[in-house]
């Protein structure tokens, strides 16, 4: 495996605020990484640099071996290897998918083939369709298959399922995973965890401008190790405890009970519970 | 695939902001056929002639032509692009490959493509319906064709500067199309250049369209009026170097400040 991203140092102020305050980190070839923060955490400026379209006030970046604040032609040349879906765009009303897809293929040097990407992102049906008439959802995808139509060893996903209902969240997730499947790196930037849970292999959280911790979704805050809320109901009174040896306290419910425990309930704590926890801790 | 050139791609961006303009019909209309009506009310209303074989029609759609260059060129793009800003055209297109300098050819393939119906249009119906003369010298078809390729030039660099100044693509018309109104008449648009007061005359003066509508009248007007300009003659060579100098202003504003993204 080989490094994609890596970052050491990074920092970047607007005035007294520090948005990115000594930023570290390292992806790999052919990982999806989701990095979580809460609005103003300086997950869009930490982004927006790798990105390259902002500068930094220090630290070394170096996205697939270049740095992203190199301009013209080496720039571009950078630029053909990278794809950058962003938030919320309502541009090209007036051309048709296939249009603006097939449009957007004479930018890159090795793109793929139009139609295949309008398939991938399943717009097959709406590919005669004017971009003004797509759905929120279909839209969405649309920004996707420009972003992905330069054939990038990198994508950049910024929030690309905010509004999504839980169907085509699904559907969403499948292709993020068909396109790490075939061989891109993915940085994802999201808001909902089991976004993250269910799609990343590692996630960072970041907080005023700093990462506090990077590890997989089922790793995160000691979130295995932490302990088990095991609740039931006992007569007409319901009861839980937290545990660290879940399976014991439900094997002695059992023998009290004679077998089925009423109402029985073990949970771990969810990313979501973990998240606020660790964002709560450092909050100002 | 081979690799693509600025070139390669800029035109076919040209050929893709003409397909979205034309498909925005109101801006289409606005933009080609608002020229035409007042054309029609003007034509209408001062029938009279100016000066011996001079029409004030004739002297209308001389600075129509020059309004032309500001409307396709200035006007649109200093509405255009503030509205592409905002709908995050221009972010996404900074994220790909593709050289700037494509971006600002398919604009001016656009501001050419519009140019060119618009002075078409306008002499069309000037010849149809206000006896309007055409040039009949090649000097001065000549000096058309030159005249519309700086002016055009000039009024496009100067859009693309302007694209800076509104706030957003909301306001953007607002901010703009005064500029342009005002502009027009102090630069002897719609009222004859010599009888609006000094005052007036010199603050156009600062500025390209009066240098475009003199510029225009040279070759509309017959070389008799040119006594009855400001300076007794056309000034062809001071109305080139004019706009030429405003290109150059453009160019420098235009790099400096241009961005691809709302602050």
């Amino acid at each position: 495996m080989s490094t994609v991203i890596s970052v050491s140092g990074l920092r970047k102020s607007y005035g007294s605020n520090h948005a990115v305050d000594g930023v570290d980190l390292a992806i790999e070839q052919g990982e999806i990484f989701a990095l979580l923060g809460p609005n103003g955490a300086g997950k869009t400026t930490t982004v927006e640099i790798l990105e390259g379209f902002r500068d930094r006030d220090a630290g070394d970046v170096k996205v697939l071996g270049f740095d992203p604040a190199t301009k013209a032609r080496a720039g571009q040349a950078w630029r053909d290897r990278i794809g950058i879906v962003l938030q919320s765009t309502a541009d090209a009303g007036d051309l048709t998918v296939y249009e603006s897809v097939s449009h957007f293929a004479k930018y890159y040097e090795n793109s793929k083939d139009p139609r295949e990407v309008i398939e991938l992102v399943g717009l097959t049906e709406k590919a005669d369709s004017l971009g003004r008439t797509l759905s929120g959802g279909q839209r969405r995808r649309l920004d996707v298959a420009l972003g992905i139509i330069g054939n990038p060893e990198l994508i950049f996903l910024d929030e690309p399922t905010t509004g999504f209902d839980p169907e085509a969240r699904r559907a969403f997730w499948q292709l993020i995973r068909k396109l790490r499947d075939e061989g891109a790196t993915i940085l994802l930037t999201t808001h909902y965890l089991d976004e993250a849970e269910a799609l990343a292999d590692r996630v960072a959280v970041i907080n005023s401008g700093k990462i506090i911790e990077i590890s997989t979704p089922a790793l995160l805050g000691g979130r295995a190790t932490s302990l088990a809320t095991v609740s039931w109901r006992d007569g007409t009174e319901l009861r839980s405890e937290k545990s660290a040896n879940p399976t014991q306290l439900v094997n002695q419910l059992s023998t009290q009970f004679g077998g089925e425990v009423p109402e029985l309930n073990v949970k771990r704590a969810s990313l979501e519970d973990i998240y606020l926890e660790m964002i709560g801790g450092t909050h100002e | 695939m081979s690799k693509p050139t600025a070139l390669s791609i800029g035109i076919a961006r040209g050929g893709l902001e003409i397909k979205q303009f034309m498909r925005q019909r109101e801006s289409v209309v606005f933009t080609m056929l608002f020229p035409l009506i007042l054309l029609a009310i003007f034509g209408s209303v001062f029938s009279n002639s100016i000066a011996e074989g001079v029409t004030f029609s004739q002297y209308f759609v001389a600075g129509m032509i020059a309004s032309g260059l500001v409307n396709t060129g200035f006007q649109q793009l200093a509405i255009m692009i503030p509205m592409e800003r905002d709908f995050g055209t221009l972010k996404r297109l900074r994220g790909t490959p593709m050289p700037a300098s494509s971006y600002f050819i398919g604009k001016a393939i656009l501001v050419t493509l519009s140019m060119l119906i618009q002075v078409f249009l306008l002499l069309a119906a000037g010849v149809a319906f206000f006896g309007v003369n055409l040039p009949t010298s090649a000097d001065k078809w000549l000096l058309l064709a030159a005249l519309l390729v700086l002016g055009s030039a000039c009024s496009t660099i100067l859009g693309i500067a302007f694209s800076n100044v509104p706030k957003s693509g909301r306001g953007a018309s607002a901010v703009v199309s005064p500029v342009v109104i005002v502009l027009q008449f102090f630069s002897g648009v719609f009222f004859i250049f010599t009888d609006l007061p000094h005052w007036m005359q010199q603050v156009a003066a600062i500025f390209p369209l009066k240098w475009m509508t003199q510029g225009a009248r040279s070759v509309f007007l017959p070389d008799s009026f040119a006594t009855r300009e400001v300076a007794g003659n056309w000034e062809t060579g001071r109305t080139f170097a004019i706009i030429a100098a405003w290109l150059v202003v453009g160019l420098i504003w235009a790099v400096r400040s241009f961005k691809w993204e709302r602050d």
